[in-house]
């Protein structure tokens, strides 16, 4: 491996860019193009890969396949008529999305949320990332060759929390239940008594999950030491959620910016120490234990209530000029909104500041020096949904 | 963490002549904002990367905007001579006169930048810069080399808003295809009809059998003509 030759003399510039590999013997290099229809790369999305035998001396990530300009869309109509479009982004997750966006918009007209609402809010945050969790990883030893079983034990879980989704907002995965101060319908004691039951079968899932997977010997041999991420890098490189903590950063929005309730409930990081995919699944599967401990709280006691602040404005809803940067904890990691207001009915400028792209950064950094086949692997372990890359 | 003000006085000690000026902001999010100079503007960005009292290591939200040229309607005073009829003579008087003058202020786009500390785990810090117009002048030096984290992000605010990083070791379109000429998110673009428009071999054909119709004609009126 050379290092990369500076202009301006000092190598510390240059630190963070990936290094540029040499290539071994005669042999020409081959370039592969992995995708758009490639079956591990989740939907549609392209790495055009450089190999030199079987190792990767250079990998471009293209985008673009899935792009219909949201945010152009989005300052063409209201605020609140963004909201659906918010569940088309990261399809897998729209009530953590509704939240970011409600949430965001709250903080530039300093709407309040009533009690109960956050409750709700957090409940289906949690089981939104424990079911998004589970099919992470379902994917990832599905691209690893273990075809179907433990993807289909996830969707088993996934399933029974989507049925909620659906009984509660009337769709499983395009949910549109957040509002700006509050939830869109009142959960019935019933749907809480169901929730709690689904809560209750979670945990014995997680250990059959890990009764099925974390000892498995091909699982460790083909995810430790590959793919590794340096924490330094991870923080230059702006990658958040499960992969910096992989990584054995210390950062997670719900403990930094204690938006909603979270600093009533009592949970803890997980964090990784080497930084390799092995790390970046275990932190999913513990970060899902968390999860049902906070799910398991907040469910005690569901305070009583509106559900809806009863002085949020909804019709001519006009805030004031200014700007706001909202952003919560989404699985995939830190998931901003950021709005320009001048006082008109439409957004003037709204942004979405996307964890799975921002994620991708680091990609060829990680790939660079490993086969083709680990490529897969540390692409499944970054947990992309093309929706939101795109955009 | 510091306030706006607290910030610039420490960027005034650490860069002299930075010229950073803050942007209040009216919402009641507060995240008043720090314009930057793109002269000084790499200078400023390391040292609030490096600082050890702020530590800003985490570029979160990298974005564009975009505002028009604004035409703007003033009353101007202006003394003016004027005829008038005073006591049955025709004078030329200089008098003061109100009048309505229109001018454009040019427009610019803007990038913004979301600053965090992982480290001290305080933000955010809201950076501004402005580009001098919105047609040939478009530069802004890329905070890319510091925040590895603005690498895909400043080269969707280029695909989308046309706004060209000096320094980005990598600036090409990212959602938009490489052939793809104009700026989407910019305010007055405007879509063309047919997005995947391209010439084919049957309008290659079309063209020769009108070429070929033309010299027909031709030919028939020169034989009538005999």
């Amino acid at each position: 491996m050379k290092t990369r030759a500076t202009t301006s003399g000092h190598a510390l510039e240059d630190w963070n860019r990936p290094p540029v590999f040499e290539t071994e013997g005669e042999g020409e290099l081959l370039e592969v193009s992995m995708g758009p229809h490639h079956p591990s790369t989740h939907g549609v999305f392209r790495m055009d890969v450089a190999l030199d035998g079987e190792r990767v001396v250079k990998l471009k990530p293209v985008f673009g396949y899935l792009h219909r300009n949201h945010e152009q869309l989005a300052q063409t109509q209201s605020y609140l008529a963004s909201m659906p479009y918010t569940d088309r982004l990261d399809y897998f997750c729209s009530m953590t999305n509704n939240w970011a966006y409600a949430l965001a918009v709250e903080k530039l007209v300093g709407q309040a949320v009533p009690e109960r609402a956050e409750y709700i809010r957090v409940i289906l945050a949690e089981l939104t990332r424990v079911q998004n969790h589970a099919s992470a990883i379902g994917f990832l030893i599905q691209e690893m060759g273990a075809s179907g079983t433990p993807l289909m034990y996830a969707f088993r879980e996934r399933e029974k929390i989507l049925d909620l989704f659906e009984s509660l907002s009337g769709s499983r995965m395009m949910c549109n239940y957040m509002r700006f101060g509050g939830c869109r319908v009142d959960p019935s004691p019933v749907w809480l008594d169901e929730a709690r039951k689904v809560v209750a079968g979670l945990p014995q899932f997680v250990d059959e999950f890990e009764a099925l997977l974390s000892g498995n010997e091909i699982l460790m041999a083909r995810t430790q030491g590959i793919g590794i991420l340096k924490p330094e890098l991870a923080v230059n490189a702006g990658v958040t959620g499960p992969m910096l903590r992989g990584s054995g950063v210390n950062y997670d929005i719900r403990k930094v910016d204690h938006y909603g309730v979270y600093d009533r409930f009592k949970f803890r990081v997980p964090l990784g120490g080497q930084g390799d995919v092995f790390d970046r699944y275990m932190v999913r599967v513990l970060e899902m234990r968390e999860s049902i401990s906070i799910l398991e709280q907040a469910l005690k006691d569901v305070p009583g209530g509106p559900i809806m602040d009863p002085k949020a404005k909804i019709r001519g809803f006009r805030p004031k000029p200014g700007e706001v940067y909202g952003r919560i904890e989404a699985p995939k990691g830190e998931l901003g909104f950021y709005l320009i207001s001048d006082g008109g009915p439409n957004p003037y400028r709204y942004r979405v500041r996307p964890p799975s792209l921002i994620n991708l950064t680091v990609l060829e950094d990680m790939c660079l020096g490993h086969n083709v086949a680990d490529v897969v692997l540390i692409f499944g372990s970054v947990d992309i949904v093309l929706g939101e890359v795109d955009r | 963490m510091k306030s706006v003000e607290e910030i610039t006085a420490a960027i005034e000690a650490a860069v002299p002549g930075a010229g950073v000026t803050v942007i209040p902001n009216g919402s009641s999010s507060g995240q008043h904002s720090l314009l930057l100079d793109p002269r000084t503007a790499m200078d400023v960005a390391r040292f609030l990367r490096d600082d050890a009292e702020l530590a800003l290591d985490f570029l979160s939200n990298v974005t564009g905007v975009d505002y028009l040229d604004k035409e703007v309607t003033e009353k101007v005073k202006v003394l003016r001579p004027v005829t008038k009829t005073v006591e049955g003579v025709e004078q030329t008087v200089q008098e003061t006169v109100e009048e309505l003058r229109k001018h454009t202020e040019p427009g610019y786009l803007e990038t913004v930048y979301h600053l965090y500390s992982m480290a001290e785990k305080h933000g955010p810090v809201v950076l501004r810069m402005r580009t001098a117009n919105r047609t040939d002048k478009v530069e802004l030096p890329s905070f890319t080399p510091i925040w590895r984290s603005a690498e895909f992000q400043e080269r969707e605010v280029f695909d989308l808003f046309g706004i060209v990083f000096t320094g980005h070791p990598d600036l090409r379109r990212i959602l938009m295809w490489e052939e793809f000429k104009d700026h989407p998110m910019r305010r007055d673009y405007v879509e063309p009809d047919d997005f995947e428009y391209e010439p084919t071999a049957h309008d290659d054909v079309l063209a020769r059998a009108k070429k070929h119709h033309a010299r027909v004609a031709e030919y028939q009126a020169a034989g009538e003509g005999q």
